[in-house]
Parts: structure tokens; sequence; C-alpha cells
């Protein structure tokens, strides 16, 4: 697609999309939101960008590549069942604690919101992949 | 015990990041790995008593009876230490002999998991968890038969024991269900406990017969032997440790482990030392007539596994001794031999006897402690390995049920171990020499160092058997027997009548090794005799079976894997409505309750404009349309999610949504113009399957409606979401928490089908 428009407007709206999917991630565990829109939404920021360019430029400039993202993912969701078993009783049994912070009673941190991240870097490499892979043929018959 | 066999597991991985210096160094310090391990058992040793097995317990899937559970006891410490003591040897050894080879780290990487998992595998407590490492040594032990994978016969053989020990296994597991559903447990412990339930019950034979199985194949016994013999095609170390000292014993481990269980039946003490009789002869009769170094050595080992099979089985107090005593002799002198003819090998570049001759010259050093070793194979004095033979002559003497055969058979696998041993020292070592060898380039002692130290233990406690006794022997053999017992080692047993069937044997088997060595056209001559007698060849039976099978399996695989995308989904979607349909003709009780109650006029309109979007999209001939009025459906549905108050659903529906949508249109560009190909008759078909899927789904959903579960699980989610699980959504507790499992199982399939998706798609068109 060649709109100067949508090129323009993907450079500030796909940050702006980036933090927001973030910010999803993080309050997922309290309000609406988690690990999987957040992925969906940083997937899309991503795809915006390979809509309104092509999605080689996008290849080409993105440094780690979709498997990439989809194995740190998986490996980050894998980290996350084994505290259960060492410091609780069985594999996968949340582990909670709460990390001080100024001026707030403490941020509640534990291994289903290690989960969570695990899942949002996973959707991020699926759908990248998706888009690369759809985009790669030349012809499609 | 767990943080050895995790330490390894990391260890293995973290070889192939290792700095430079360290680099060329890996199998000196795995070796080191090793001994740390190797000295902590050696510590536990004095604390393990047989009423006091170590043990350690973390709950895995408590509900499937499934348990991370280890148990440090005197059989598992006795395997531990062989363990990691040979490891020791055996990576001393690799570091040497894998020098040459480009790319080593897979191997040491392979070698080294192999060693955790047959750890993890002695050491366990719950049978399922005993299982999983089970099959990890099998395909461990895959990737280093195939290690020299340019070889075509080092990939068939490699395949061929795949093949074999994964039929076992699966048996194997097949036979841990149905034994655990007896006792309703899968722990050793409990079982033990209720060996009386266990063998009383209508499952005991099938059990055992599937368990027995996985043992044979595993242990190479008869009818499946013929894989330990292919298996040779792998480097030295690895004959060494996995085929001699350790994997190859998984099986007789599991059988003294289970024997306390299963053990002292009729079936037992009648199919055991049966399958073992035939396998300790065979492989000594077969052995004589070998001519490839590794290949007699390995036929002698099948002959080992026969008689500890056959010791197992005949389960008095004396076999079992026997047993647990021979198991250490076949590791100390076959672990030995093996490194010994890696060594020969890499000099001279053959392990034909045929063409080798004269070795005693170029490696006089070699030749003592190889000689040594023979002696203990061939069970002479001084060497630990007479003991051995003297205590299985006893067994087998006194051994309850057809002793008589067991006896004979013995007797003469027993003449011929100590003609093969006699032809090996003469045709290897003395006789002439046949080629110059450049002798040494490398350093020697290192190849021969771990064969020293085996021979030398060998020699030690042969003098002096008490000291392996005391410590060892007697835990392990507390525990197959489940009651505490001593054994009385002797070199010197007295003149009876063992010491006078030893000196038969000697004799006759001098007699025959003389024969073999003087006469060639004797072995000649015996070897077409076998030929004749074995008109079939074993592994050749196996391929081709294997290969008719695979033909069939591919031809039926092709009626339903046409590869047509469009066949693929009538098939599914056909299915479905029939089953569902079955389901619904069957069900009995079918009252609809349609109690309809008007929703507000915006949901009635949202649902009557994504059932006008549906139609369209099916109607519609441009692409386009097609796509966007799919996006209609979809937002659609999102609105509908949100009046009902499921957030974090609408908000997924609208992203993946959106994404699908991008994604159409990015691919919608390459694609042909939108033409009508299908015929009439397809489309009425199309219509039918999917009126048939639309009216079942409907069906379905009208009848959930109805079904009033007694508590619904939700309250316990909305009740349990805080205060278990600190979270305040509960959408996303159930997804990263309560059903985490899910959401785990969930996150793979996607990176699967996202990398199934990319492999596709990128593949090159292959022009035909």
């Amino acid at each position: 697609m060649n709109s100067v428009i949508l090129q323009l407007a993907s450079k500030y709206i796909r940050w702006i999309l980036i933090i927001f999917s973030v910010i999803v991630l993080v309050r997922g565990h309290n309000a609406p939101g988690g690990g999987f829109i957040g992925g969906l939404l940083a997937g899309l920021s991503l795809a915006y960008k390979g809509f309104a360019y092509t999605p080689e430029l996008l290849k080409r400039e993105m440094k780690v590549r979709p498997e990439g993202f989809m194995a740190l993912g998986l490996a980050l969701v894998f980290l996350s069942l084994w505290p259960g078993l060492f410091l609780k009783t069985t594999l996968m049994e949340g582990v909670w604690f709460t990390l001080p912070m100024p001026f707030s009673e403490g941020l509640k941190l534990g291994t289903p919101f290690l989960f969570d991240i695990g899942v949002y870097f996973v959707v991020i490499g699926v759908s990248i992949l998706f888009l690369f892979s759809l985009s790669n043929e030349k012809k499609w018959k | 015990m767990l943080n050895i066999i995790i330490l390894f597991f990391i260890l293995a991985i973290s070889i192939f990041i290792l700095p430079n210096p360290l680099k060329s160094k890996k199998g000196i310090i795995i070796a080191l790995a090793q001994l740390a391990a190797f000295v902590w058992f050696v510590a536990k040793v004095p604390t393990i008593t047989p009423t006091n097995p170590e043990t350690l317990i973390y709950n895995w899937i408590p509900q499937l009876g499934l348990n991370i559970s280890f148990m440090l006891d005197g059989l598992s410490i006795a395997f531990a230490l062989l363990i990691t003591g040979i490891g020791v040897l055996v990576f001393l050894y690799a570091q040497s002999y894998m020098k040459s080879y480009e790319n080593n780290t897979k191997f040491f990487f392979f070698l080294l998991l192999f060693s955790a998992a047959m750890l993890g595998l002695v050491l366990s407590e719950n049978l399922i968890q005993l299982f999983i490492f089970w099959e990890l040594t099998t395909i461990l032990s895959f990737f280093l038969i195939s290690y020299f994978h340019e070889k075509e016969a080092a990939r068939k053989a490699a395949f061929q024991s795949l093949v074999i020990t994964f039929l076992g296994g699966l048996a194997l597991f097949a036979g841990i269900i149905v034994i655990g559903s007896i006792v309703d447990s899968y722990s050793i412990n409990v079982w033990v406990a209720n060996a009386a339930k266990i063998q009383a019950s209508k499952l005991y034979m099938p059990g055992l017969l599937l368990i027995l199985l996985g043992v044979f194949t595993k242990s190479a016994q008869f009818p499946f032997h013929f894989w330990l013999p292919g298996a040779m095609q792998a480097p030295a170390p690895v004959s060494a440790y996995l085929h001699s000292a350790t994997m190859v014993k998984a099986g007789v481990f599991l059988l003294a482990r289970l024997s306390p269980a299963l053990g002292g039946t009729e079936q037992w003490t009648f199919i055991i030392p049966l399958i073992g009789v035939i396998t300790m002869f065979i492989g000594a009769y077969l052995a004589i007539t070998q001519t490839d170094l590794k290949a007699i050595l390995a036929y002698t080992t099948i002959n080992s596994l026969g008689v500890l099979t056959l010791l197992l089985g005949i389960d008095t107090l004396l076999s079992i001794k026997a047993a647990v005593l021979f198991l250490f002799i076949h590791a100390f002198y076959k672990a030995s031999l093996f490194m010994i003819a890696g060594f020969i090998e890499k000099k001279t570049g053959t392990r034909d006897i045929n063409e080798l001759g004269g070795l005693i010259k170029s490696f006089p050093i070699t030749f003592i402690i190889a000689l040594l070793a023979l002696l203990s194979m061939a069970g002479l004095p001084p060497m630990l390995g007479f003991i051995g033979k003297e205590l299985i002559y006893e067994a087998k003497v006194e051994s309850p049920g057809f002793g008589s055969m067991i006896f004979i058979f013995g007797f003469l696998s027993n003449i011929f171990m100590f003609a093969v041993s006699m032809k090996v020292v003469y045709k290897v070592f003395l006789g002439k020499t046949k080629q110059t060898y450049d002798v040494p380039k490398i350093k020697n002692i290192a190849f021969v160092l771990g064969a020293g130290v085996l021979v030398l233990l060998s020699l030690i406690f042969g003098i002096a058997p008490k000291l392996l006794g005391k410590w060892i022997i007697d835990p392990a053999i507390s525990v197959i027997y489940s009651e505490a017992a001593t054994v009385d080692l002797a070199l010197w047993h007295g003149f009876n009548l063992v010491l006078a069937l030893s000196a038969l044997t000697v004799t006759l088997g001098f007699l025959l090794g003389l024969l073999i060595i003087k006469k060639q056209w004797i072995e000649a001559k015996w070897q077409k005799f076998n030929n004749l007698i074995f008109p079939v060849k074993l592994p050749e039976v196996f391929s081709m079976g294997l290969e008719k099978f695979v033909t069939f399996s591919v031809d039926k695989t092709k009626m339903l894997q046409h590869g047509y995308h469009r066949y693929y989904i009538l098939t599914i979607i056909a299915f479905t409505a029939i089953l569902l349909w079955i389901q619904i003709y069957v069900t009995q009780g079918w009252q609809f309750n349609l109690q309809f109650t008007f929703k507000p006029f915006y949901i009635s309109g949202l649902v009557l404009i994504i059932s006008l979007a549906t139609l369209f999209t099916v109607l519609t001939r441009s692409r386009i349309a097609a796509i966007i009025s799919m996006g209609v459906m979809g937002y659609g549905l999102a609105l509908i999610f949100l009046y009902y108050s499921a957030v974090d659903l609408a908000i997924t529906q609208i992203l993946s949504e959106t994404l699908i949508v991008v994604m159409f249109m990015l691919i919608l560009q390459r694609l042909p113009m939108f033409s009508k190909l299908s015929a009439k008759a397809t489309k009425i078909r199309d219509l039918v399957v999917s009126i048939l899927f639309g009216a079942a789904m409907t069906m379905v959903t009208l009848k959930a409606i109805n079904v009033n579960l007694s508590t619904p699980i939700s309250e316990f989610f909305m009740a349990n979401s805080y205060l278990k699980a600190h979270g305040e959504n509960v959408v996303n507790v159930i997804l990263v928490d309560f059903r985490a499992l899910d959401t785990l199982g969930e996150v793979t399939v996607l990176v699967i089908a996202a990398l199934g998706v990319a492999a596709l798609l990128s593949t090159k068109k292959i022009k035909k």
C-alpha cells in the first residue's frame, strides 16, 4: 500500500498501540485485559506498519524474528510452572509476592503474571508469523 | 538425587556455550561432574539400610497418581554407583576417543543426557516417572547409535533398535497401567506392599506379560536380541556405556525392582528363566563364529543379559545374590573390553580379528588389561568373574523347576564363553603380526586408563570380595528379596561339586578354544552350519516386515490424507454433524423449554444484522465484500458479548477480527479473479452438509440452555478468584491460574500451528 497518511500515522499509532498493549497486559489480572489481548494489540501494531508499507519492509526492519517471540513466550510460560513445585506443593501452583513500592501498598507479582507475559509474547510471535507467511508467496493460485 | 539429575541436564545444555579454552575439555569437565555425583552416592552408601531408604517426593499431578518421587535404596544405589562410576571413566575415555571428530559437542550432549536419564530411571519410585526416563534412554540411545549418521548401516541399526525398544516401551507402559489399576497406584512401594493382591488378580498375567515385553526388548533378550549387535555401529564409548554397562541393564533393573511385587509366582519362575536360558545360550553360541571384535563383545553381552534375566527369574536367595554380583562383574569387564576394542580400532583401523594379530608387541599394557578382563569373562581366578561363575553355578544347580535344563545350557554357554575369550586373546594379541601399525601418536594412557581402573577393581574385588559384598551387594539383595540378607563371598570355596564343574568347564573350553585357533576350517564349517540351522536372519525379517507395514499404512493414509483443503473441511464438518445427530437421537428426555424473552431492540437488531451479513457472505461474488461482511459478523458478535458484560471476550473478538481482516487484505490483491467453478451437485452437497451441521449446532445450543448443573463452576471461580488467585478479573484468572493447564496447551498448539503455517506457505512450489 502506498498511502502517505497511513505511513505517517503508523509511525505514531504504532507506539501508542504498543504502550497500550503493555498497559492492557499489566492490568489484566484485575481489569479487562491480559496477555492474549495485549499480544493481539501488539501484533496488530506491527501488522499496521506492515500494512502501511509492505510486510517485507517490516520483516527487514524487525530485529527479532517472530519465531524468537514465540520461543521467548513459551520459555516464560514453562518457566512460570516450576516455582509452584519447589516453593509450594504442586507444579503450576501460583506463587505470589508483594514488591514494596513507595506511596502505595505495593505491587503484587506472581507466577500467573509471568505466565501471562509468556502468552503475550507467543501471541505477538504467532500473529506476525501468520502475517509474514501470508505475504510470502508472490502469486496465489 | 533430583539435584544431580537436574545438574546433569543443565550441564548438558551448557556445554554448547562453553568458552573457548574449555571447549576442547568437555569430556574432562563432564567426568568431573560424574565424579562428584559418584562421590555423593558413595557417601550415601553407609546411611542406606534396607528398612530406611531415602525418599524424595514432590507432587506433580497427585489426582492421577503421578508424583515426582525418587528413592535411594540398596538396589538403586548399586545402579547409581555403576552409572556415575563408569560414567567418569567413559567420559574420560570419550575425551580422547572423540577428539578427532568435528562438532563432537552433540555427542557429549547426548551421552550426558543419557547418563541423567539413566540415573532418573534407577532412582524413580513412581513407575510412570520411571517409564518417562525409560523412553528418554531409548531416544538417546537412538541418537548415539546413529552418531555417525553418514553411514547407512548406522542409521539402519539405530532405527531398528529404536523401533524394537519403543514397541517394548509401549508394552511396558500398558503393563504399568494394567498392574497399577489393580492397586490404584503407580508407586513401587505400594506395589510391593500389595504384592499378594496383585498376584491374586485376574489382571496379573496380562500385566506381567506386557511388562516383561518391555524388559526383554530393552535388555536384548531372545527373540529381540538382534538389535544389540546392530547397535555396535555406535562409537566405542557409547558401546561401553550404554550397550554393556547401563542401558541394556535397565530391563534387568526393572525385573529386580519389581521382583518383590510381581515375582515368586509360577508364571514368573517359568517365563523369565526360559527366555533367559535361550538368550544366554544363543549369545554364547553365536559369539564364537563372529569375526568383528565388537560383535563378539555384543554377543557375549547378550549371553550375560540372559544370565542376569535367568538368575532373577529363578528367584531364590542364591540366584539373586549371583545376579547382583554378576551385574557388577559384567559391567567391570565388558565396559573395559569395549574401551579396548575402541582403542584397537582407533590404532589399527580395523575391528576384524582375522586382520589383527600380534598386538602384544605394540601395546603390552593394553594386552595385560585385556587379558585380565577376558579372564574375568572366562570366569577364571583370581578375578571377580570366577566368584561370580561359581555362584551362578551354585544357583543353577540348586534352582527349583526345570533345573537340569538350565544347568546343561549354562554349562555349555560357559564352555563357549571360555573359548571365545581364548580366541580373542590369541587372534588379537598373540599370533602373527599381520600389518605394521603406526604406534602412538595419541597418548595411550588416556585410552587404557578407564579399562585399567575397571580391571583393577575386578582384581581387587576378586581377591577381597567382602568389600563389595558388605556395602553394596547386601543392601541390593535385601531390596530385591525384600528381607535382610547377607552374602558370603570368597575366592576359595573349598573342594566341592561347583569347583569340579568349573574345572571341567575350563578344560572343555580350553580344548574347544584350541581347536578353533589351530584349525581354521572348523570355524568356516561352523559358520556354514549356523547359516543352515538359522535360515532366517532376524534383522532382515524385521526390516522387511517394517517396510511392508509402512507401505500398507501409506496406502491407507493416502485415502484420508488426499491434500485437498476443501475436502478436509467437508470431512470434519460432516463427521461432527453426524456424531452430533447420533447423540441427539440417542439422548433421552429431549425437551425444549422454549421461552423467548425479548431483548432490547438493539440486540435483536444486531442478531438480524449478523444473520444478514452471514447470508451476504455466502451469496456475494466479490471477495472484498465477503471479507467485510465477515467482519460485520465478528464485530456484531463482539457487541453481543459486550451486552452480556463479557468485556474480555468482546475485546479479544474485536482484536482478532481486526487482525483477520488485515491479513485478508494483505493477500487479497494476490488472489486470482473470483469465478464460479463448482458444479451444481457439489453445491447441493455442500448445502446439505452445512444445513445438517447448522441445525445440529442449533439443537445443541437450545439443549444447553436447559441444562442446569446443580452448582455452576462459575460460582467457585467468582468466590475464589481474588482470595486464592489474587486477581479481580475472573476471566483472566481462569486463563492464567485456574485453567492454566488448558492455556498452556493452547499456547503450545498456537505456536505449532503458526510454525506449520509458516512451513506450508514458505515451501516453493514443486514442479511435477
